[in-house]
């Protein structure tokens, strides 16, 4: 089945509720962890749009929430810390009509993964990454992340961080990224519906998602965020405005925007601009070897 | 080589931007037109305008092997290229230089100095180029060839730029032969035609239409010499042969980006040299443990570290046998020419289907930036291919275990979107459902059943691949050992041996990971003498030898200055070390570039 006919919104042909995305394991992520609401924002959304399992892929690095595909019933590849999007980026490339949903944290995408995060954003490969954002390094028992926020005391910051974060947002959209979004782990309802956006957009789609650590981090919890959090739909934006998002995006303090504060609906992606996959299907569903005409005109070439 | 009839080696010196590449090409095909064989080196520096760059173009009426021993005649483009080479000349062989612009050093009384007074042929000061044809044309009249083959071959290369252009370029060309019939002394020399014409490629040329004939749809690279013209041609191909090729931000996302390809079913393949390899050696260790079918080509240079991009060395054996960390098995192998390049990938990539793991091809500068004739009937441009246990019929029952624990180890492989085969995969180690076995708890017995299951699929991997053949009399005096590239010249220098009455035989190593351990201690329990040769300091492949037999050979040739081995080289090692003097041998390297 060809995923780019399940997209659309409430296929008939499809019953599937959330239930039928749950993996095989329970997940081993701690009592009042933000990633599971993340989990079920991803399940409900799926169910939603009607995209049978077999027909998705996620695909993680390493961390606590790049343990997401073990707990979600579809493909998926574990892969290496850091190497998520390139590992998905070939993947999508091998097969284009699989729905790739690249999942991870924050010191896994904007760390050790900076580059490919810069890189997929400008290739605007269609990709749905959600990024579980914590603001921590929890796997590894308390460390500051290129989220942290300066000052921040942790097990390797004990006197404070000196370092500035990252705004995750503004450097997808300076990157090239064509879907730019921030969600809450705390209202799932809301997320499920920018998860439901982000499969659906056509093009690299990132999600960055406020999901609090209750473990290592005391300073970013629930209790923070919920006072912050403003949607961006109770306000005049105009999300094909770039310089708009960036503006709303590094709001930091008693308001906190989440939404979609970018989307660019005309820009090609990487899959439509490469003439290979025009026509023929997938990669990895074509014939192997050279055809009589292609094996002469290598030859001839050689003359 | 030194018995054929002919045999003939064209040394052209320049700096680079003063177009070494077109009288280069033009002689190239000159002679792979008419049938004859030939095999060229290019020196040169990490530089794009100024230094030194030297062509050895070789050619004979049988395959040759090396560039050889020789200089028959130098073309010197500027004056740096006289200084350098004009002593390493002799038995009569002409320099041919530009008059206006170069003085001749001081030459050995055989030499013939063969100055063009280029303006006043060419009448033409505009283009510095033009000393390049009249060049051409004079090497013509000392090979006592026939003005047109060339007059033909510059009309059809200047064809796109006009007439004016066609006949300005046969003009001076014929103004230097004409020059040289009359100033010159021709060689002694015929230069024969052989039955059909030759094609003509380099070592990356084989190794991507290798993987293009294997079925590959995925290439990825990063610029990295002397590996991009792997990445060059798959680019030039892409849109024809329907592979998506992309350059990427770092060998890191290449090889990840390989892996994920492979993962959805593609062949997919990546090339680099030693850095980047570097780089992409955790990816590596994923496909291991995944058990994901892919090949990384790593195509060497002198190193460590950035070392000398533009110079070859055979440093990576132990990267190679120890990219990524964990105890896991991958396919190596090292081809052994251009051809064998071309026909090695196909095969690697069987046997990483099979056997569900990454395939590791270890070329060199010497062998993928060599450009050589090869006869085109001589290319299998559709061979086998064997996916092994690939799954790629939908089903309608759940319950699909991607690891199964199978008596072979191989667990078939169903690709992801396929309906009833729902499936994941994982670098944490995993039960045969792809479970973690670090969720939660651990399990030894769990973890030690994966860990041989994987292991046991390169059980059989050997029975897959022909073990290694002695070449030569069994009772030789000696035997040289060589791994990889340095089949051409250790076979030219046996040649050379036994007209000096030493009769030698050789072993030559392709296939590291499966090692054929019983079969070639087998060949060397009978051996008299034993030399390995190789391009290296530290005896690489000895020590890899060692490690898998046991044995330690006699003595030892090794080359590690950037050059490799001329046959000469390994001829006087071998000399030397019968001879008693020596246990390990380094050539000196004469021509310095």
């Amino acid at each position: 089945m060809c995923a780019a006919t399940t997209v659309a919104e409430g296929d008939p042909a499809v019953e599937l509720t959330a239930k039928d995305y749950k993996g095989q394991v329970e997940p081993d992520w701690c009592p009042g962890c933000g990633d599971f609401g993340v989990l079920r924002a991803l399940q409900t959304a799926c169910a939603d749009l009607g995209i049978p399992p077999h027909d998705i892929l996620t695909v993680s690095g390493i961390g606590c929430s790049s343990n997401l595909p073990g707990y979600f019933n579809a493909n998926g590849m574990h892969t290496l810390h850091g190497r998520a999007l390139a590992v998905a980026t070939g993947a999508k490339l091998g097969n284009h009509e699989l729905n790739v949903v690249v999942t991870g944290g924050d010191g896994d995408g904007y760390g050790i993964g900076g580059n490919h995060f810069t890189h997929t954003a400008r290739r605007n490969i269609d990709l749905t990454y959600l990024v579980m954002n914590n603001q921590i390094y929890g796997l590894t028992t308390g460390q500051i992340s290129p989220t942290s926020a300066l000052d921040m005391k942790t097990k390797s910051t004990p006197f404070g961080s000196v370092e500035a974060p990252i705004n995750p947002l503004t450097s997808a959209i300076m990157n090239g990224a064509t879907f730019v979004a921030r969600g809450y782990s705390g209202d799932p309802k809301h997320l499920a519906e920018l998860v439901k956006s982000a499969i659906q957009h056509k093009g690299f789609a990132l999600i960055d998602i406020f999901s609090p650590c209750p473990t290592w981090n005391h300073d970013n919890d629930f209790s923070f965020f919920k006072p912050r959090i403003k949607p961006l739909d109770q306000e005049a934006h105009d999300s094909g405005d770039w310089k708009s998002a960036c503006e709303k995006a590094l709001v930091w303090g008693d308001t906190i925007y989440t939404g979609i504060f970018l989307q660019l609906k005309d820009k090609p992606t990487l899959e439509q601009l490469e003439p290979v996959l025009k026509e023929g299907g997938p990669l990895a569903q074509r014939p192997l070897g050279l055809s009589e005409k292609q094996a002469d005109r290598l030859i001839k070439r050689m003359m | 080589m030194g018995s054929g009839n002919f045999d003939f080696a064209i040394c052209i010196g320049g700096a680079a931007g003063q177009g070494i590449a077109t009288p280069g090409n033009s002689l190239a095909q000159l002679f792979v037109r008419r049938g004859v064989h030939m095999n060229a080196y290019n020196a040169f520096q990490s530089i794009i305008r100024g230094g030194h760059i030297f062509l050895t173009l070789r050619v004979s009426d049988r395959e040759v092997l090396t560039h050889g021993d020789v200089m028959d005649l130098l073309l010197c483009l500027d004056q740096g290229t006289m200084d350098r080479h004009l002593r390493n000349l002799g038995d009569g062989a002409p320099v041919l230089f530009n008059s206006d612009t170069i003085q001749p050093g001081e030459a050995s009384a055989d030499v013939q100095l063969c100055g063009l007074p280029v303006a006043e042929l060419s009448d033409n000061t505009r283009n510095k180029l033009v000393q390049n044809t009249v060049a051409l044309g004079a090497i013509m009249a000392l090979l006592r060839m026939d003005f047109d083959d060339l007059g033909t071959g510059l009309a059809a290369q200047f064809e796109r730029k006009g007439q004016a252009v066609v006949d300005e370029n046969v003009g001076v060309a014929r103004a230097g032969y004409e020059y040289a019939l009359a100033n010159f002394k021709p060689l002694d020399v015929q230069v024969p035609s052989g039955s059909k014409p030759l094609a003509v490629w380099t070592g990356n040329d084989a190794l991507a239409m290798g993987g293009a004939a294997a079925g590959v749809k995925f290439y990825a690279a990063y610029p990295m010499s002397p590996a991009t013209g792997v990445l060059h041609w798959m680019a030039s191909n892409a849109r024809n042969l329907g592979i998506m090729v992309r350059q990427v931000e770092d060998e890191i996302g290449v090889a990840n980006m390989t892996v994920g390809a492979a993962h959805t079913g593609c062949r997919a393949m990546c090339a680099t040299s030693g850095g980047g390899f570097a780089l992409m050696t955790e990816a590596i260790g994923m496909a291991g443990m995944m058990e994901t079918p892919a090949v990384f080509i790593d195509v060497q240079r002198a190193g460590p570290s950035t070392g000398v991009p533009t110079k070859t060395e055979q440093g990576d054996l132990w990267q190679a046998l120890g990219a990524s960390q964990g105890d896991f098995e991958r396919l190596i192998v090292a081809p052994t020419d251009a051809l064998d390049a071309f026909n090695t990938i196909p095969e690697i990539f069987n046997l990483a289907d099979k056997y569900q793991c990454p395939g590791i091809v270890i070329s060199d500068l010497l062998i993928s930036e060599g450009t050589y004739s090869v006869d085109p009937d001589l290319l299998d441009m559709h061979p086998k291919i064997d996916r092994g246990e690939l799954i790629t019929e939908p089903s309608s029952t759940d319950g699909y275990k991607r690891y199964k624990n199978t008596e072979s180890g191989i667990s078939p492989r169903a690709l992801p979107g396929l309906e009833g085969y729902v499936h994941i995969v994982a670098t944490d180690e995993h039960d045969e459902d792809s479970v973690l076995i670090s969720d939660e708890f651990t399990n030894p017995l769990k973890r030690r059943m994966m860990v041989e299951k994987r292991a046991r699929k390169f059980e059989q991997t050997t029975q897959d691949i022909a073990p290694p053949q002695l070449k030569g009399p069994e009772d030789a005096d000696v035997t040289l050992i060589g791994w990889g590239s340095t089949d051409g010249v250790i076979t030219e220098a046996i040649e050379q041996l036994n007209a000096k009455g030493v009769t030698a035989n050789h072993l030559q190593i392709k296939w590291i990971v499966p090692f054929h351990s019983e079969a070639v201690s087998e060949i060397l329990s009978g051996a008299k003498q034993t030399i390995i040769v190789e391009n290296n300091f530290t005896g690489q492949f000895a020590r890899y030898l060692r490690s898998e037999t046991g044995f330690s050979a006699d003595g030892h040739i090794r080359k590690y200055d950037g050059e490799p081995f001329m046959p000469h080289h390994v001829t006087d090692g071998v000399l030397a070390q019968l001879a008693g003097k020596v246990k390990q041998y380094v050539p000196l390297q004469e021509v310095i570039v």
